[in-house]
């Protein structure tokens, strides 16, 4: 089996990022965490590489600014999807499509 | 030169949940194609059937222009924005979903399927205010001309959503011609055909197929029977 794929979201819409969570835990070998800040962001890439950091909704600009700069800067393995839709719709295309690309 | 895409109707992908049965033209939910992601900002367009008194429940959406058009039957939404409301053939809805929005769909009927388009377009802007709209559409009454139904504009003629894109139907009488300007060059147009068959710039089409044309100006479309048929202009770059 694949190794363990570590996804970070992070979702200013608390009810979206559980449901965007319950989704991707789902799957056999993705394992999902949310966050609401981008402190919250720092504090857990600092701890762990994420194979993907996926941007859900809600944030300000200036929030997601700096979410893609730390990401970039600082997450070199690490490839950072916007997230649209907010459900099931895109997500795993989404993923799988980051994953091809990592 | 123009460049082209060719999807035709028995190419799409398909879910079949049992109260729903859905084709998508684009990778969306349990169907994965990577060389079908989008078109430009089209990124989804699911022809849905629903059974009577069937639906979707309560569910979220975020940073999404998301289109109805109801072909068949009557599709009921709620949102926790506080819109209810029916949507008939003849008829439009938009939400955008930005920061976020709860809505439902289901079939008003308890025993007649409804079924409909629904159709998503990315944003030019991320985490704009939910909010929704519906309008007629007025086709049945312009024969074999295109109606605008969808713009940028919330001045203009149909719904609006944040994108720079305008959709168009039309009923065309067989043999009738109608030519398409694009309104911007950076567009692509994507042509999907409701009912009956329609040549694009000489490429014939049957009822669902898609057909993607960019890198030009202007399209004219021959209707080979009585038929119906959505444009579809977006931005390819977004």
């Amino acid at each position: 089996m694949e190794k363990e794929i570590s996804i970070l979201v992070i979702g200013a819409h608390e009810e979206i990022l559980t449901v965007i969570l319950r989704l991707l835990n789902k799957m056999d070998n993705w394992n999902a965490i949310g966050v609401n800040s981008c402190e919250e962001l720092i504090k857990q890439c600092s701890g762990k590489n994420f194979r993907v950091v996926l941007l859900g909704g809600g944030l300000s600009a200036e929030q997601e600014q700096a979410v893609k700069q730390y990401v970039i800067e600082k997450c070199p393995d690490t490839t950072l999807v916007p997230h649209y839709g907010g459900g099931s719709g895109l997500l795993y295309a989404e993923i799988y499509s980051a994953l091809k690309t990592a | 030169m123009a460049q082209t895409v060719l999807h035709t109707a028995d190419s799409r992908g398909g879910a079949d949940h049992g109260w729903l049965k859905s084709y998508h033209t684009f990778s969306f939910a349990g169907y994965y194609n990577p060389e079908r992601l989008n078109f430009g900002a089209l990124r989804v367009l699911n022809d849905d059937r629903v059974d009577g008194g069937r639906g979707f429940g309560e569910h979220p959406h975020d940073n999404m222009e998301i289109i109805s058009i109801p072909l068949e039957g009557s599709l009921e939404h709620k949102d926790s924005i506080g819109n209810v409301g029916v949507i008939d053939p003849g008829e439009i809805q938009v939400m955008s979903a930005g920061t976020g929005i709860y809505h439902a769909e289901y079939n008003k009927n308890k025993n007649v399927p409804v079924k409909f388009l629904q159709i998503w377009v990315f944003p030019n802007k991320r985490n704009v205010e939910p909010r929704y709209d519906q309008q007629i559409i007025q086709t049945a009454a312009h024969p074999n001309e295109l109606v605008q139904i969808l713009s940028p504009d919330k001045n203009d003629q149909g719904v609006w959503i944040h994108q720079d894109a305008w959709f168009n139907m039309g009923n065309l009488e067989k043999d009738h011609q109608v030519v398409y300007n694009f309104h911007k060059k950076e567009s692509g147009v994507y042509v999907f055909v409701l009912e009956g068959s329609v040549s694009v710039d000489g490429q014939k089409l049957a009822t669902r197929d898609g057909y993607g044309i960019w890198d030009t100006s202007a399209i004219e479309i021959t209707a080979d029977t009585d038929a119906r048929i959505l444009l579809m202009e977006v931005p390819m770059e977004f």
